[in-house]
């Protein structure tokens, strides 16, 4: 915790004090996204530069100063009031029209680009700046993921203001998307480089392990496209089971991950919003291994075509990792990953689909120190904790039953342990010895024998 | 319980639950739980979160639909309007009579009421069940002040509840902090001062005199012994609860505060027992109340009676105490014996962060150095190590050997386990060798403080 006092200088109230504040910041945003869409539909007519660049400016700033004002004035056990009351978070009319603009935004990113072209132009200035050369509508998402990630990273800062885990962990993801994932690619670019995002690796950046990719790396980028590949392996195959030893899959999932990062700011007024049914844990164990599967035979077959230059499997290969790049690439990361936010809470994506957090989530399984103890009999069953877990456990029912939680789904982001009304879970590592062992000061009644 | 037999629960609270979980889990007997209240199980600690918005009402339920099918476990919405323990016979309000071989009654509480003129005003409730929630929510529409009456567990959840709606709060307290019956001063003052930065208004050593009527037939104020007249249009009474047994009069029951039980939980009348908060002891243990209101007890009564009525009779014994709660951002632990006042046979130790918002307490013994308890305000330590330094008698020279093991708290967590024991080392400069290096992995294993059933 802290050692700030700030948090308890003033008398904390839900009313709409220093609403002058959140009035101009609502003001900023409102113009900043009606500049937006002048440079959408008007680049024509008016430079999209002063009106889209602006806009995002005017939106950047004006977003701050609301989230500032409406957080910091609420304390830190206020800050979920109204999350089932509130239109927006709550599937009302207002998150379906974010869902709705969201998944929009994605169909027309992967498949009408160039409906995107005075936004594109918008940026243009950023990325002659960053990267030498002209925005493309990636570049143009690429700009605007990183902003959510740092404005509603600012968001989550003041949220959880008083815990230590969660202010390290949200500028770690920050910090990673920025630099990782925006900066150093485009400074790659800068100096004829080829992009590349330290931050992903197979089987997430699938491609990365392709036989095309490493051809074109090696050939591009020489010693340093060599390091590159070097890198992504490493990463992968020795990197990933040593550090999800250690601290389970959390390092990666809620540290280092764009898709988590945005999750994890961007998406975390819905992270209730996840389905907690047995249902839905089937669904999840029937597809994200599947994908898993899938990736790697798809990744087998293009290495087994590219020793045999096309004899053995002719174009079918090529077949296999399009129709992935579409349908999961696309259409899950993407559209449903992050556009269904609102509906469907904040972790789709990683949690149905993430072939990556498969892999993580087998070794943290079955192969790793991680766990979330549970604080002897003191759970009273309240459900904060299953209904804030954006991955849709049923914490509870390991808690109420004084075990640890050891669920391959699970991303460490901690919240669980941070919105429990007395304190009860805490993320550890330690021992694998026991480590499935609960309290002896609740007696379970492993009722479900029964069935 | 023999196949053949039925276990009839009236109240579906932790306890009522509890009992029918560990029955089940040794006896294929038919088990029904009957309650008034509600369809099925919720956690009643929970209510709060749904007014607060945190939560809707199934997030509050326990388990699942298919749980209670699955497990065999039949529940009956239906209030209970009498008992025949001659012919072993439930009468219900809406279903057929219900016949029993064992009944437990788990009936909880409901909140004490003081005879207060005005006090069946609309807008005059307590906080208990999940009708007194859909009251609240029907009394609290649109008003602006709201006074609560009692400073409790239950008082300060009321003035968190409607501070998050915007309604400005004032608690009135009889004593000179905040629960000062049981927190010692200087955790009630801390608690005091955390309570009136979140913009509650405080006033103590002050009761409720009555609650004056508007016009029609709501409240418009109340008034205090001291003569304060405090505009308000809600009254949240939480003065306490008692036990919930009056259907139970003149049934042949023995009662007094509660259902009279002995240390098995078992009422005057043939095959009926009595658990959670509407028991009381005949004879209760040293320093333990007659009647227990707390989840946990009543988890553990659950607990311990299924064991007698599977076969083992099992006397109560709770073991080391333990309670949390938390008031508004501050959690609270406590373990063992802490008492608002001691005398000097006791030492303490106290450390209290600068800024006001965490404290730890350590309760002893003088002479032997026994430790009788630790209370802990915004820290949290390990249940199972607090558990086990209070059931092996530990001394506070013992305790602070494995000081460095007991944290809870978050990763990255300041520790100030350390000031702590400078502290001690001030008291006892004699004794104080620095502590070894423990860890709670190690004292997990050394203590065997874990189960050994793994359920997963």
């Amino acid at each position: 915790m802290s050692n700030s006092t700030s948090a308890y200088s003033l008398p904390f109230s839900s009313n709409t004090r220093g609403g002058f504040f959140k009035l101009i910041g609502l003001l900023l945003v409102a113009i900043g996204l009606l500049g937006m869409l002048v440079a959408a539909f008007g680049a024509e007519a008016v430079s999209p530069v002063l009106t889209g660049l602006g806009g995002i400016v005017s939106l950047s700033i004006g977003g701050i100063l609301y989230i500032w004002e409406a957080r910091s004035q609420k304390s830190v056990a206020e800050q979920n009031n109204g999350a089932w009351q509130n239109n927006m978070t709550a599937r009302g009319a207002s998150a379906w029209v974010v869902g709705v603009v969201l998944t929009g935004f994605y169909v027309l990113l992967y498949w009408y680009p160039d409906t995107l072209r005075g936004l594109t132009m918008a940026v243009e200035p950023i990325s002659q700046w960053l990267r030498n050369r002209p925005a493309d509508h990636w570049f143009l998402y690429g700009t605007f993921y990183t902003l959510a990630v740092m404005i509603m990273g600012v968001h989550a800062l003041l949220k959880y203001r008083n815990s230590r885990y969660h202010i390290i962990r949200t500028i770690s993801v920050i910090f990673f998307q920025l630099g990782f994932a925006f900066l150093l690619p485009g400074l790659l670019m800068l100096f004829n480089q080829p992009e590349f995002y330290f931050s992903y690796f197979w089987p997430l950046k699938y491609d990365y392990l392709f036989p095309g990719t490493v051809g074109y790396l090696v050939d591009n980028g020489a010693a340093l496209g060599v390091f590159m590949v070097f890198w992504g392996a490493i990463l992968s195959f020795a990197a990933t089971p040593v550090l999800t030893y250690f601290w389970g899959k959390r390092w990666y999932c809620s540290w280092v991950c764009g898709c988590g990062g945005l999750a994890e700011t961007a998406g975390d007024p819905y992270r209730h919003l996840s389905d907690k049914s047995k249902k839905a844990w089937q669904w999840e164990v029937a597809i994200i291994y599947p994908v898993f599967g899938f990736i790697i035979i798809t990744t087998l077959i293009l290495w087994i075509n590219s020793w045999s230059e096309g004899r053995l499997l002719g174009n079918l290969s090529h077949g296999f990792s399009s129709t992935y790049g579409f349908f999961i690439g696309a259409i899950f990361s993407g559209v449903v990953g992050v556009g269904f936010y609102p509906i469907m809470g904040n972790r789709v994506w990683c949690r149905f689909g993430c072939p990556m957090a498969a892999y993580l989530g087998l070794l943290q399984k079955h192969f790793s120190r991680f766990r979330i103890t549970t604080n002897g009999g003191q759970c009273i069953s309240c459900g904060n904790c299953s209904t804030y877990c954006e991955m849709g456990i049923d914490v509870r029912h390991y808690a109420q039953q004084g075990e640890p939680i050891i669920r391959s789904s699970c991303v460490g982001c901690g919240i669980c342990a941070h919105v429990c009304p007395r304190g009860v879970l805490k993320l550890e590592n330690g021992p694998r010895d026991n480590r499935y062992a609960a309290t002896p000061l609740i007696k379970r009644s492993d009722v479900n024998i029964l069935s | 319980m023999q196949a053949a037999q039925h276990l009839v629960i009236i109240g579906n609270g932790v306890a009522g639950v509890t009992l029918a979980q560990h029955v089940r889990a040794k006896s294929t007997c038919r088990i029904t739980l009957v309650s008034a209240e509600s369809a099925t199980h919720f956690s009643r600690p929970a209510l709060m979160y749904v007014y607060m918005g945190h939560m809707r009402y199934k997030d509050i339920l326990p388990y699942p639909d298919w749980y209670w099918s699955k497990n065999n476990l039949n529940q009956l919405h239906d209030k209970v309007t009498s008992v025949n323990f001659e012919t072993k016979t439930l009468t219900l309000q809406k279903g057929e009579p219900v016949q029993y071989d064992v009944l437990v009654l788990a009936t909880g509480s409901c909140p004490a009421f003081y005879n207060w003129p005005g006090q069946n005003l609309k807008g005059v409730q307590g906080l208990v069940t999940l009708q007194d929630l859909q009251s609240m929510e029907d009394n609290t529409k649109d008003i602006k002040e709201a006074v609560v009456v009692g400073g409790g567990l239950i008082g300060i959840e009321m003035a968190e509840m409607l501070r998050s709606r915007g309604i400005a709060v004032t608690m009135l307290v009889r004593e000179l902090h905040y629960w000062y019956s049981v927190l010692p001063k200087q955790e009630a003052i801390l608690v005091s001062d955390i309570i009136r930065k979140h913009g509650i208004n405080l006033i103590f050593e002050d009761e409720l005199a009555s609650i004056n009527p508007d016009a029609q037939g709501g409240v418009e104020s109340i008034t205090t012994k001291r003569g304060k007249q405090l505009t308000c249009q809600f009254v949240g009474i939480a003065t306490g609860v008692k036990p919930n047994v009056s259907f139970l009069n003149n049934s042949g029951l023995n009662i007094d505060k509660g259902i009279l039980v002995d240390e098995a939980f078992a009422t005057n009348q043939p095959d009926v027992y009595a658990i959670g908060d509407c028991a009381q002891f005949n004879n209760p243990a040293p320093l333990a109340p007659a009647v227990e209101q707390l989840w946990y007890t009543a988890r553990q009564h659950g607990e311990t009676l299924a064991q007698t009525l599977t076969g083992t009779r099992q006397k109560y014994d709770r073991g080391p105490w333990f309670n949390s709660a938390k008031f508004l951002d501050i959690e609270y632990q406590t373990y063992g014996y802490v008492p608002a006042t001691w005398d000097e046979k006791y030492g303490s130790l106290y450390w209290e962060h600068t800024a006001g918002y965490k404290a730890i307490r350590f309760l002893f013994e003088q002479d032997s150095g026994l430790l009788t308890g630790i209370n802990l305000l915004g820290i949290r330590y390990r249940h199972d190590l607090c558990h086990h330094w209070l059931k092996q008698q530990y001394t506070i020279h013992q305790v602070m050997q494995e000081l460095p093991a007991v944290n809870f708290d978050p990763e990255f967590f300041q520790h100030y386990e350390q000031e702590l024991f400078i502290q001690y080392a001030a008291q006892f400069p004699a004794q104080a060798t620095p502590p070894t290096k423990s860890n709670w992995w190690q004292l997990r294993k050394k203590f065997g403080l874990f189960s050994s059933s793994e359920s997963c």
